[in-house]
């Protein structure tokens, strides 16, 4: 299994939102040029998983254009780490809302 | 043997409870019901009040700093500090702090000044790399990652899977076959410094459990100072086989606090649960599971404290700890699935504890040597005459 999400993005808009369920998992969200601006998941307090934290998110754009694609996943907080460790292996750094939020440390990993 | 807790020992067990009911739970239940850690204020206060209670650095051993408790104890302390959500895995969220790595406390003193003290002070970060892609249960004949000497140096070739904090420790212990025709009697064990060249985690391995996620690491031509070598060349495996034993005890212990928990949660719903008319207490399927509960947990109970009074008083406890790692593993796996079974749906519920404890119950029976080693073991001291 690769360990990158490869799915493509897509328009963060409520026409496609209405496909997303209510499952957990971790998302990408994305600038219209394909950047990444966070790296985020749905946790079992989330009231409908990666639905209502995309919506939540959608709105907090205000009408600003933005790109989602996201995973169903059970293991969200691994799958989380794991994510934001190989955005630093490919970008350096952390998107600067992850940077914000992140209270630990995090791991160091060098994919094959 | 006695079970008969003493004064000291009740005032303990009776503190550290009323801490875990009162400071863990209470912000347990506004983390992820996955959650690994706390928030980080809240861990420095908590662990602030642990140093006044006297009670930091559990398993740390006087002379370096810690509380002078002994196994018994120290046994009872962690079936309390197991007693939340996230207690299996991360009881009381670290707060009571632990020895670490504790083969470092027969490292050398230059070893000690570099690296143990540090540990113990919560300045740096460790992992234990033992298993490899070749198999974990028998790592004498299973070590495939070689070290050969040049000069002052090893140079370390190979590979190790499942090892827990790779990617973020500062250093760690790397078991490597330094002659290849002595089996056990040719690993050696080296502190490896990181992140180093030649040292690569490769991908994070998911696993039931999704907080504390295990690492794949690769070695290439990883160069490590002879200076760095812990203990002797060649006698590596001793030093992780005594981990293995002594982590069976705490190991056990912890299943058990889950298991009490879990079953003072399904006595608690079955008397209030009404079905047909009446509580499900009144039921007797429900009794009957109940009453395998207490008996699994006793069972267990009194192994684990067994292993540990042996330990205290200085003599062999090799397979009473295997029979507490065994018992407790796959007896608190039954009791979790029981409650579950009791509270119905709401038990795979994410609302609950359960559905947590039974993904991480299941790995209980596989880490730290799985059921059958454990069979092995006891198998072993009791045909070869070694038990009694």
């Amino acid at each position: 299994m690769g360990i990158r999400i490869t799915k493509p993005f897509q328009p963060l808009t409520p026409e496609n939102l209405k496909k997303v369920h209510a499952y957990l998992g971790v998302y990408h969200l994305a600038e219209p040029d394909g950047t990444i601006y966070y790296i985020g998941f749905a946790g079992g307090r989330t009231l409908f998983g990666l639905n209502s934290e995309l919506q939540r998110e959608m709105q907090a754009r205000a009408g600003k254009p933005a790109m989602f694609r996201y995973e169903v996943n059970m293991q969200y907080l691994s799958r989380h780490e794991e994510l934001m460790m190989l955005h630093v292996a490919d970008h350096g750094e952390l998107p600067e809302r992850n940077r914000r939020e992140l209270k630990h440390k995090l791991g160091r990993l060098t994919p094959a | 043997m006695d079970y008969q807790l003493s004064d000291e020992q009740r005032i303990i067990i009776d503190t550290v409870r009323k801490f875990v009911r009162e400071e863990i739970l209470p912000l347990e239940d506004k983390l992820d019901p996955d959650a690994g850690d706390l928030e980080p204020e809240d861990k420095a206060r908590l662990v602030a009040k642990v140093q006044d209670m006297g009670f930091y650095g559990l398993g740390i051993p006087p002379e370096f700093g810690g509380p002078d408790l002994d196994t018994t104890t120290q046994t009872l302390i962690a079936m309390e500090l197991t007693q939340h959500r996230a207690g299996l895995y991360n009881p009381a969220y670290g707060v009571f702090g632990g020895a670490g790595l504790a083969q470092l406390f027969e490292a050398t003193d230059a070893q000690k000044e570099k690296y143990l003290y540090p540990t113990l002070r919560g300045e740096k970060s460790t992992f234990f790399g033992l298993t490899e892609p070749s198999g974990g249960s028998d790592p004498a004949r299973a070590i495939q990652t070689k070290a050969v000497r040049d000069g002052d140096d090893w140079v370390l070739n190979g590979s190790k899977i499942f090892i827990s904090g790779a990617d973020r420790a500062d250093f760690g212990l790397l078991f490597a076959r330094t002659d290849t025709d002595k089996g056990r009697g040719g690993v050696t064990c080296f502190i490896v410094d990181v992140p180093s060249p030649g040292f690569y985690v490769r991908r994070v391995v998911h696993t039931l459990r999704s907080t504390r996620y295990a690492t794949e690491i690769q070695i290439e031509n990883l160069r490590v100072p002879h200076k760095n070598i812990l203990g002797e060349v060649n006698k590596g495996f001793a030093i992780a086989n005594d981990r293995l034993t002594r982590q069976r005890i705490p190991y056990a212990a912890g299943c058990v606090g889950v298991a009490i928990k879990a079953q003072e949660m399904a006595i608690e719903y079955c008397k209030i649960r009404n079905t047909f008319g009446g509580p499900l207490a009144s039921r007797q399927s429900i009794q009957w599971m109940i009453v395998d509960n207490e008996l699994d947990i006793r069972t267990a109970r009194y192994l684990c404290l067994d292993a540990a009074q042996k330990a205290d008083r200085g003599e062999e406890f090799r397979t009473e700890a295997a029979m507490a790692k065994l018992v407790g593993s796959e007896a608190g796996g039954r009791v979790v699935d029981r409650a579950m079974q009791i509270f119905g749906g709401y038990g795979m519920t994410k609302d609950f504890p359960f559905e947590r404890w039974y993904r991480e119950m299941r790995i209980r029976r596989i880490g730290e040597g799985p059921s059958e080693v454990q069979r092995l073991v006891i198998a072993r001291d009791i045909i070869g005459g070694a038990f009694h």
